[in-house]
């Protein structure tokens, strides 16, 4: 039981990550993006790439961090890699989404982002083959925390949990405390409004788009790090990250966080009496349960 | 030569029964307005559904009960309303985008169901034990795909025909002024939510049909046959050809499984052996970069939608 909610929470500190930036999406430009969780992919074999060029630049940098199986190239890794992601998204926007937006067709956006998930998720199986990798080959021995009832954790999962909340820390005072934040949930909230009121919404949907890439980027490279990289991380991730921006309430950073937790946390849990070849379905019976019981999630606002 | 024949059957009759799903996606779609992601649970339910109740006994696996052929494909047909009916009530009063993510989480519980529960569907190594509608009787397993291509394709016609005459119809006009602009149909007082729930079922149903044909045309179903990848291509077919327009549909149908099925054959003639391992994996960038690209310069898709005249 308490093993299920470790794991559950840590499951939700990554699926939170990749939740805030769908929500936001979702909420100014309209359109569920089903291509979102790609970018957790492309953020892992981004980190991948960059990790691989770090060691190969700087020997030194291969040492690992004790007790982590982390590298110290793999940390500059992570910080380029989600950068690479933001950028990714933004590119992505400027090819794709901003032209079918200006056409004015909403619902053939929904469309779109099916067909930009179907050619990104392919190319990255291109490029880099359909087997399973991993960040590193040392095997990271678990930590025994209790006996009794047997826990296990390993010293991974504790720097992912941490930075994740670090990260949502960091981009919480951003959101409350500078002027930045302000314009960003102004947008969030009602872009027309926020235009109106002097905000530059081009270049505030660019920001939405890189920070919600890097942290979509960030948060496959952690999923990365305590499960396989394979390009399919975002197929399988999708249902779980829109269920977690359901749970929340669309356009609702801070639900977003709840969700990602709730989701992980419920996902975890049900495997105590589901057998775990079910566990796919648990974000869509959540979904499911959400829009009976409160269709505009926890934090959401009922909205047209 | 009897090869050659041999095979244009088996392409055009494939394509046929895709067609029919596309038909019932641009009913959702093209006239409502409604974003179906999980096409492929409904051509599973009803594929499952067929081979369920008409097919032989089998021990690893519930059904067998043997059914009459028509019995056993209403029977599936039925299934996949059903779960459009649940589906709907639950998600259509909302806004749009949760149907579509809400469809999707239903094809991935399907897909996932389908894989898991061995006493329902057979598991992973999916259900079989289905005898061909008078396959014997007809003897030639030739003669048989001819004759069963001949009925794909008055099948196809019948619900063309249908969605001619639905569209043409007053309800027709409502489905369109629905997608167009819900608060003047309300203010005319017509139900939106009640119209949009009956084009959702009935949608459903028409994809419940076409998965029962591909079932018959198989004998066979595994979940393999209903992953995601399956609703991409239906809607692809639909984008290409012009959602809105039954033509375009069919023609998008017969045009995606022409380039699929040339793709593959000319990957696997004429790509390295390595790069063999990666044909599908070209095969959905192709179709990705053509769906994105229709939408770019040509969102109508090749056959437009026409404005109709309801009488």
């Amino acid at each position: 039981m308490i093993q299920h909610l470790l794991d559950g929470i840590l499951v939700g500190s990554i699926l939170s990550l990749g939740a805030i930036g769908l929500t936001l999406v979702m909420h100014t430009l309209r359109f569920a993006n089903f291509s979102h969780a790609e970018l957790l992919s492309v953020g892992a074999y981004a980190a991948l790439v960059f990790d691989g060029l770090f060691g190969a630049l700087y020997s030194q940098l291969r040492s690992t961090i004790d007790p982590l199986s982390l590298t110290w190239s793999l940390i500059l890794a992570i910080l380029f890699a989600m950068i690479a992601t933001g950028l990714s998204a933004i590119l992505i926007d400027k090819l794709v989404f901003r032209r079918i937006r200006e056409k004015g067709d909403e619902l053939s956006m929904v469309f779109a982002s099916f067909g930009v998930a179907m050619v990104l998720r392919n190319l990255i199986s291109l490029f880099f083959g359909l087997k399973s990798q991993l960040f590193s080959n040392d095997i990271a021995f678990a930590v025994v925390i209790s006996r009794d009832p047997m826990i296990l954790v390993k010293p991974d999962q504790v720097f992912v949990l941490f930075a994740a909340l670090l990260v949502m820390l960091l981009f919480h005072l951003i959101l409350s405390r500078t002027t930045f934040g302000y314009a960003l949930q102004a947008v969030a909230e009602n872009p027309v409004l926020a235009q109106i009121s002097g905000v530059n919404l081009s270049r505030m949907l660019m920001m939405i788009w890189l920070i919600g890439g890097s942290l979509a980027g960030l948060s496959g490279i952690f999923y990365g790090l305590n499960n396989q990289i394979n390009p399919v991380i975002g197929r399988d991730l999708v249902l779980p990250i829109f269920a977690a921006t359901i749970v929340g309430g669309i356009g609702s950073v801070y639900g977003a966080v709840l969700g990602g937790f709730l989701v992980g946390i419920a996902s975890n849990l049900a495997l105590m009496i589901l057998p775990s070849g079910y566990s796919p379905a648990v974000p869509f019976l959540i979904i499911l349960g959400v829009l009976i019981l409160r269709p505009n999630g926890i934090l959401g606002e009922a909205r047209s | 030569m009897i090869g050659l024949i041999s095979y244009l059957v088996f392409f055009a009759t494939v394509a046929s029964i895709l067609a029919i799903a596309v038909l019932g996606l641009n009913l959702q779609w093209g006239n409502t307005g409604l974003f179906n992601g999980g096409v492929a649970a409904f051509f599973g339910a009803g594929a499952y559904g067929l081979l369920l109740l008409g097919g032989t006994e089998q021990a690893d696996h519930i059904g067998g009960f043997e059914l009459f052929y028509l019995v056993a494909l209403v029977g599936g047909i039925l299934l996949s309303g059903l779960i459009a009916w649940v589906v709907g009530i639950l998600t259509i009063r909302l806004r749009r985008d949760y149907l579509a993510i809400a469809t999707f989480g239903v094809a991935v519980a399907f897909e996932n169901l389908m894989r898991n529960a061995e006493w329902l569907s057979g598991g992973a190594k999916g259900m079989r034990g289905f005898e061909r509608p008078f396959e014997d009787s007809i003897g030639d397993p030739f003669v048989f795909n001819i004759i069963f291509f001949c009925f794909s394709i008055l099948v196809l016609l019948g619900v063309y025909l249908f969605l001619e005459k639905l569209i043409c119809s007053p309800f027709g006009r409502l489905l369109r002024a629905i997608r167009e602009d819900e608060v003047a149909a309300q203010s005319l007082g017509k139900a939106p939510n009640r119209v949009r729930l009956i084009a959702f079922v009935v949608g459903s149903m028409i994809m419940g049909l076409a998965g029962g044909l591909y079932a018959t045309f198989y004998a066979f179903v595994s979940p393999q046959d209903v992953l995601p990848t399956l609703t991409f291509q239906i809607w692809a077919m639909l984008i290409v050809g012009g959602s809105g327009n039954n033509q375009g549909g069919i023609l998008g149908a017969f045009l995606i499984w022409a380039a699929w099925t040339a793709s593959g054959w000319m990957l696997s003639k004429f790509a390295p052996v390595e790069a063999q391992l990666y044909t599908g994996t070209l095969q959905y960038i192709m179709i990705g970069m053509i769906i994105v690209g229709m939408l770019l310069w040509r969102p109508q898709g090749l056959l437009p939608e026409k404005l109709i005249v309801s009488q």
